[in-house]
């Protein structure tokens, strides 16, 4: 008997507490209103968060959820749960890629009225284009980005224009004596797909056309090949250059063998902790492959709304609040994230923390977007495995053989390795 | 010769406690409704089986014969076996198979001859048995995730111990190296489990028997091969067929170390990449539907070709 009522006393304070726990994680919720923001994890973003909260007065309240930190993580999981019509995502940061995919799968939510008009309003258009899938905006720019070329002042007294002229400097150094080598991004991922979509791209090549329906691989793209085998074989390379992410690039660079490094404006950051190095770490724009400026390929996060979500209108109204001209330069002060909204480059507070900003800006005006495809993780993997390891590039066959293995990617008939 | 008849009798007094099936011809009233119930009371756990298990395998049976890609949801339509001619004339799927046999093979042989070891060990311990047994068993029970993880950082050039003890290399990012690296990790791993099986085998072989062996003069090598490996025929084929089937399958041991790049990708790992990667549901069930062939095969192999028990069955896996 006693044991019995000792039994109902603890089951009824369980469910009093229950009870309570959910009244009160109804009192602090604004009328219960949440809307869960999946974004990778950005360490200042919460202050973001919390400045739009303030903002929107009790409306709702938007939930920060961390991501996984890898990209293939990040899109695993909102890919997987999307799937199964997840409802409980609202807003999403995805990387710049992968809008076709979600795009077309009908996954996310198009920006139309005066959202569109607010998030096109004084957006630089590379980043704008990455957001685009089918002439439909489907996302909203929240940060960019785009690889420079470093380069070390006190072995190189005037930076490369050209890619041709970057390898001849470097090899010139190289044959002193000096530590003239190239570092950059070679190993078989995500790296060394940029690197030849930007080589591609200046060069006034096409790598699918523009439906990301069919492969091309045009001459043009034969001779970026050309220009990747020349980089990779020669006498200045990083002899890691085959295995480097930008993390290793970087550390050879600081580690005193490099004179140039193409890598992304984080590197300028991490310098400043080595003083000695940093007085001679120096930027210019990516060396020219034929004309006299270099289409760079852009990075980035767009967020996007779920089209599952229960809570369309206060999710597009947290995506243009979490992506302002504010928000978005508290990112790029605190966090160093380069921002998409034009303006806020030419802002004082910029100087001092993106002394390098003007070249950024100026790239941006001038950069490209990686194929547009709803299968573009399939031909990222099928590039990085064809152009794998860069120095045994045989430009014809290997433009043939990614020609027919992207063919069957966009046709979902081939296998991924 | 008298050593073969020794086995023998020994053998069938192992299986011994199944004298029952003389009686199945004639059936009384009380056996038939004990029977009956049986029937009724394994219902449910069986019915739930066929739900679970037998629903999703008819599925991804129905997926492989389809276009079916998330990433183009208008374009589904049945190709009935084109994706299975896409797959098997894929220089990847079969690089990835020839990895799996690789680290299936090599593993196994290499588990059975320490797991033999560690086995008789355990069984002959006099002192500290049980702290022989727990250190022996500690392996096993770290998560493989976990201990995937301590690998490939140890393996980290600049962060690692193994890696700086072999002159910095960065091992994991070539394919073969990288090969043996996740094949030790596996054997490190599965080892205690083979050994645990092992020893219960062991437990079957009487000592009166070992005893008599070296009375007549058998070495400690002839005893081993003659009685010991004859009489635990039977658990040795029930370790090699668990190890075998769960080393074909591998998958979180490479797919924290080297998540299948430089072609070390296993059939689970292919199969991973196009249908949660690459959403390609129709590409990655036909993988899986081959997958459940061959170990379907492989099972096969092992019970009816080489008479292993089948976990369950009673009659010590003689014919």
């Amino acid at each position: 008997m006693g044991a019995k009522r000792r039994y109902r006393l603890a089951a009824g304070v369980g469910v009093a507490l229950l009870a309570a726990s959910t009244v009160t994680a109804c009192g602090s919720n604004s009328g219960g209103i949440t809307v869960n923001v999946y974004k990778y994890p950005q360490e200042n973003f919460q202050a973001i968060v919390d400045n739009c909260n303030a903002k929107a007065g009790g409306r709702y309240n938007i939930v920060y959820n961390k991501l996984p930190r890898e990209a293939d993580g990040q899109r695993e999981q909102i890919v997987r749960r999307l799937a199964a019509e997840d409802d409980s995502m609202d807003v999403l940061g995805l990387d710049v890629t992968w809008t076709a995919e979600l795009a077309k799968a009908g996954w996310i939510k198009e920006f139309t009225g005066s959202a569109k008009s607010q998030v096109s309003e004084g957006t630089l258009p590379a980043p704008l284009e990455t957001a685009t899938y089918e002439g439909k905006l489907y996302g909203a720019p929240d940060n960019t980005n785009v690889q420079l070329l470093w380069y070390r002042s006190d072995l190189v007294p005037e930076p490369p224009k050209t890619w041709d002229e970057m390898i001849s400097m470097a090899e010139a150094l190289v044959a002193e004596g000096k530590p003239g080598q190239i570092v950059a991004q070679g190993k078989q991922y995500e790296g060394l797909v940029v690197l030849y979509n930007t080589l591609v791209n200046s060069n006034g090549g096409t790598i699918l056309d523009e439906n990301g329906t069919k492969a091309i691989v045009d001459d043009k793209a034969v001779e970026a090949l050309e220009a990747l085998k020349k980089l990779a074989t020669s006498k200045a390379i990083d002899p890691s250059f085959s295995n480097a992410a930008e993390d290793n690039a970087r550390l050879a660079m600081e580690n005193g063998n490099a004179a140039f490094q193409l890598n992304w404006p984080y590197v300028y950051a991490a310098a400043q902790k080595k003083p000695e190095f940093a007085k001679n770490f120096k930027w210019a724009p990516y060396p020219a492959l034929s004309g006299d400026q270099a289409k760079v390929t852009v990075g980035g996060i767009n967020y996007a709304v779920s089209n599952y979500t229960t809570r369309p209108e206060e999710s597009f109204d947290a995506v243009l609040c979490l992506r302002n001209a504010e928000n978005q330069k508290f990112a790029a002060l605190k966090d160093g994230v380069p921002p998409t909204i034009e303006s806020i480059y030419d802002d004082p507070d910029m100087v001092e923390a993106y002394p390098m900003k003007d070249d950024i800006k100026e790239t941006l005006q001038n950069a490209s977007a990686r194929p547009s495809t709803p299968a573009y993780q399939n031909v990222s993997t099928v590039i990085s495995t064809i152009l794998s390891p860069p120095a045994d590039i045989d430009p014809r066959a290997t433009a043939d053989r990614l020609r027919k293995e992207l063919q069957d990617a966009l046709d979902s008939k081939g296998v991924l390795p | 010769m008298s050593q073969t008849t020794t086995t023998d009798t020994a053998a069938a007094s192992g299986a011994s406690p199944a004298p029952a099936p003389k009686k199945k011809a004639a059936l009384s009233e009380g056996k038939k409704a004990e029977r009956r119930l049986g029937w009724l009371l394994c219902a449910p756990a069986a019915l739930t089986m066929i739900a679970v298990t037998g629903w999703p395998i008819l599925y991804s049976l129905l997926l492989s014969m389809q276009r079916f890609d998330l990433k183009f949801p208008d374009r589904t339509e049945w190709i009935w076996f084109d994706n299975y001619v896409t797959v098997l004339s894929s220089p990847y799927w079969w690089n990835a198979v020839w990895v799996t046999v690789l680290l299936t093979v090599v593993t196994v042989a290499i588990e059975l001859v320490l797991g033999m070891s560690l086995a008789l060990i355990m069984h002959r311990a006099l002192v500290g048995r049980g702290i022989v047994r727990t250190t022996t068993l500690i392996p096993y029970g770290i998560v493989t995730v976990v201990a995937a993880f301590s690998w490939r950082f140890a393996w980290t050039p600049g962060t690692g111990y193994l890696a700086e003890a072999l002159g910095g290399d960065p091992v994991l990012t070539e394919k073969i190296p990288a090969l043996m690296v996740v094949a030790l990790a596996e054997i490190w791993k599965t080892t205690p489990f083979m050994a645990l099986l092992l020893m219960a085998g062991l437990a079957l072989v009487p000592d009166d028997l070992l005893k008599a062996a070296a009375m007549d003069g058998a070495s400690g090598w002839q005893r081993f091969i003659k009685i010991t490996v004859p009489i635990m025929k039977p658990a040795i084929l029930v370790a090699l067929l668990f190890r075998t089937l769960d080393a074909f399958r591998i998958f979180d041991n490479l797919f924290v170390l080297t998540a299948g790049s430089q072609g070390t990708s296993s059939v689970s790992m292919l199969t991973y990449n196009n249908l949660i990667k690459g959403l390609n549901l129709g590409i990655g069930s036909t993988m899986s539907v081959l997958i459940f062939i061959m170990v379907a095969i492989i099972a096969f192999v092992f019970i009816k070709l080489f008479g292993t028990a089948a976990p369950g069955s009673d009659d010590g896996g003689k014919r």
